[in-house]
């Protein structure tokens, strides 16, 4: 959450130097947030490659919650699919778009920004975000109604970071492993789905 | 984009070769690019006078895209529960 926090006051210290024009022309001019784009997608390479349990931790798991990710990716798309007709001016793929964010705001709205333009840039911060508060605020409720995977799938690429004490707290310790490995082949599948969602004109 | 994915890949590959030695304060540089990259995005959207127009339009399309794609993967992590948990979880 704090963590949340800070990434938001950057962007609305941002959003505020912006909208007075209280910064140099250059920083938007030479396109600068791609090369820190590609910057970050390598550090971020590095860190799964880097990290042995990344690879090995996915043993010891019922083979059926090896969907949990599959489940995931399809219930936010048919979701998203369904709520689409409200949004207008957009097409059914920008909205996949947003949604392939899985609640990582930072990476996807950034990766979107830079394919399709500041506007559904925005939104897929604003959703995003969203979408991670509402798996911390209403996890617990998801776990009473929808079953212990519920809080899990909700947080989609976040699972293993942000909202990881969340789902622990409220499916029970039996599934943090399943939390961790959720999030941790979402938060892999953002950057390939959003730039395949994007590719559509 | 595929110049954004092949970072990423090379990164990976970097990673795993290099896996003797860990890169503990990889974690600091990908939470500063971050924050670099969202304040950029916040600069951006400020400075852009179409999009201050929208934000309450574009706020909520954001907020019925969330809502559709959580309650979307709560229903399918629900289905997916009916078929497991009878049975043990973890080994």
């Amino acid at each position: 959450m704090k963590g949340s926090l800070i990434i938001l006051s950057f962007f609305a210290t941002g959003l505020l130097l912006g909208v007075f024009r209280w910064f140099p022309n250059a920083l938007l001019d030479y396109n600068i947030s791609f090369y820190v784009l590609c910057a970050l997608m390598f550090s971020v390479g590095i860190s799964i490659g880097n990290d042995p349990n990344s690879f090995r931790q996915f043993r010891s798991l019922n083979p059926r919650l090896i969907f949990l990710p599959l489940m995931t990716i399809l219930g936010t798309y048919l979701g998203i699919a369904a709520v689409s007709f409200f949004v207008k001016n957009r097409s059914l793929t920008d909205c996949l778009a947003v949604g392939s964010g899985f609640g990582y705001y930072s990476l996807s709205s950034i990766l979107i920004t830079q394919y399709k333009g500041v506007e559904l840039g925005t939104i897929a911060l604003l959703s995003n975000i969203i979408r991670e508060v509402m798996t911390l605020l209403f996890a617990p409720w998801m776990v009473k109604y929808f079953g212990k995977l519920a809080p899990i799938s909700a947080g989609g690429a976040t699972t293993m970071d942000t909202t990881f004490p969340v789902i622990v707290r409220s499916s029970g310790k039996d599934y943090a492993i399943v939390s961790i490995y959720q999030g941790f082949i979402v938060d892999f599948t953002v950057p390939f789905l959003v730039t395949f969602f994007c590719s559509f004109k | 984009m595929f110049v954004v994915i092949s970072c990423m890949l090379t990164g990976i590959a970097v990673g795993y070769l290099i896996r003797r030695w860990k890169i503990r304060f990889i974690h600091g540089f990908i939470l500063t690019f971050i924050w670099l990259l969202l304040f950029l995005l916040g600069l951006e959207v400020g400075a852009n006078d179409i999009v201050i127009k929208q934000f309450g339009k574009l706020g909520f399309d954001a907020f019925i895209l969330a809502t559709g794609g959580t309650l979307g993967s709560v229903v399918a992590a629900w289905v997916l529960w009916l078929t497991v948990r009878n049975k043990s979880i973890s080994k």
